[in-house]
């Protein structure tokens, strides 16, 4: 439809939408007045049963890890469209991308402060993904860190060993044996007569970084992948100017 | 506390409202990571430490990382195009 | 707690889903659609968390506080810390999207782009 009749549309139906959304949202219970039993229940049973003091965690890798199997791989797939939507085609226009050598250098401070910054990155992100089931953290928090660890390499103008880090089969080779070692660990119960993704290993002491049982195996699973996939991303965005850039220094 | 809940919550309503009237691509990516960190300090507010976590990772890095790689591309796209379009190169490709 | 603050969340979340329908309706760049729609998917965040929320309430982690203190609801935390980072890499896919149609159609203005070819 053309663009006026879009915004008339818009315009008739947006006042509707927020005269019935206030309706509602005055006939909610008072902010702050939460009564369910669902979170008081989990809440009352969570360190006994699993040893873990993240009941948040808790929840999405043991009590609803099925939701979360699910939601890695909406994860996996979204990666695996955009290399298929951005993948190198022919007559692709690198070689004429090094006419484009118009820009200046990073200052030294900047190139200075990449070494210190990845290793505090690195070990920090270590440290949350390892913490999940005892802090705030887990898996999914500990791959974004990861990557972003990663991508610093690329952004101090590294791009030779931004190339080398994520050499291009290894990544996706990882990307794919931590979405699939969450699936393995579901099915492995099923071996020994318990249910899918029931939390078979034994349990360890509440407060102990190997705790938990299979929380934190899925969490660190879960951060393996969620790194690599962040990698992969901003590899493929990034493939075109690489390219340029790598041609350019030989 | 929660005056100061209140306070930020007002501001995140002005914040998301600039967000979307911004409407040039590069300045809203600026916008975008600011508009991350106010609802990472609301998830604390909220207590709800996992989220706010999440959320300054995704919500002020990740995700504006993401809009600018894509604008990078479309303006690498642009240049080489531009750049093959010019008189010399037309002579070096005949 | 003043009479106002009982629906303040909710009325927040209600204007930014609104902010973000306007965004991207009116939107004349496709990359600024994207982004109002993540602030769309944000205004979900504030919703559901807003529900979540008990006055007085600790936060979920037993670490350091005993077991018998009351908490917020962990329940609707876990839902939506898989979804933050999810929204990213989705955000993504769309953008490469953006990305190739820029690339065959040399524009990136919705408007240009309605009618479907080859």
């Amino acid at each position: 439809m053309t663009e006026r009749a879009r915004n008339t549309l818009f315009f008739i139906a947006g006042p509707i939408l927020l005269f019935l959304y206030a309706y509602a949202a005055l006939n909610l219970p008072p902010w702050g007045s939460y009564r369910g039993p669902y979170g008081d229940a989990i809440a009352r049973v969570v360190v006994y049963e699993r040893h873990a003091t993240d009941i948040v965690n808790a929840i999405n890798y043991d009590y609803r890890g099925f939701d979360t199997l699910g939601e890695e791989f909406i994860l996996f797939t979204a990666v695996f469209g955009v290399s298929m939507l951005l993948r190198k085609e022919e007559g692709s226009l690198t070689k004429l991308a090094p006419k484009l050598s118009d820009e200046s250098g990073l200052s030294g401070a900047v190139r200075a402060v990449n070494l210190p910054a990845l290793l505090v990155t690195t070990v920090f992100g270590l440290y949350i993904g390892l913490h999940g089931q005892l802090t705030p953290g887990g898996g999914f928090q500990a791959g974004v860190i990861l990557a972003t660890g990663i991508v610093l390499v690329y952004i101090c103008e590294n791009t030779g060993a931004f190339c080398r880090i994520t050499s291009h089969s290894i990544v996706e080779v990882t990307e794919a044996l931590g979405a699939g070692a969450y699936a393995i660990i579901g099915i492995a119960p099923l071996f020994v007569g318990l249910p899918f993704l029931c939390n078979f290993i034994p349990l360890g002491t509440t407060g102990d970084v190997f705790s938990s049982g299979t929380i934190a195996l899925i969490s660190a699973c879960v951060g393996v992948e969620v790194t690599a996939s962040f990698v992969l991303v901003v590899y493929i965005y990034l493939q075109e100017i690489i390219a340029g850039a790598l041609s350019e220094e030989e | 506390m929660i005056w100061f809940g209140a306070g930020l919550l007002l501001l995140i309503a002005v914040t998301g409202a600039a967000v979307v009237c911004t409407r040039d691509v590069t300045n809203q990516v600026f916008a975008l990571g600011f508009y991350g960190l106010l609802l990472a300090l609301m998830f604390f507010v909220f207590q709800a430490p996992d989220v706010a976590l999440s959320q300054i990772t995704v919500g002020a890095v990740a995700l504006p990382l993401m809009v600018m790689l894509a604008i990078a591309r479309m303006k690498f796209r642009e240049r080489v195009k531009s750049a093959a379009s010019t008189p010399s190169a037309q002579e070096d490709q005949q | 707690m003043p009479e106002i603050l009982h629906s303040l969340p909710y009325f927040v979340a209600g204007w930014l889903l609104l902010c973000g329908l306007y965004g991207l309706v009116t939107s004349k760049h496709l990359v600024h659609a994207v982004v109002c729609l993540a602030i769309l998917q944000s205004s979900t965040y504030m919703l559901l968390l807003a529900i979540g929320y008990r006055v007085g309430g600790a936060a979920p982690i037993f670490a350091d506080i005993p077991t018998s203190k009351l908490v917020v609801d962990p329940v609707v935390q876990a839902l939506m810390l898989t979804d933050v980072v999810v929204e990213a890499v989705v955000v993504a896919l769309l953008l490469a999207m953006v990305v190739k149609a820029h690339e065959k159609s040399g524009s990136v203005s919705p408007n240009d782009l309605r009618t479907l070819r080859g």
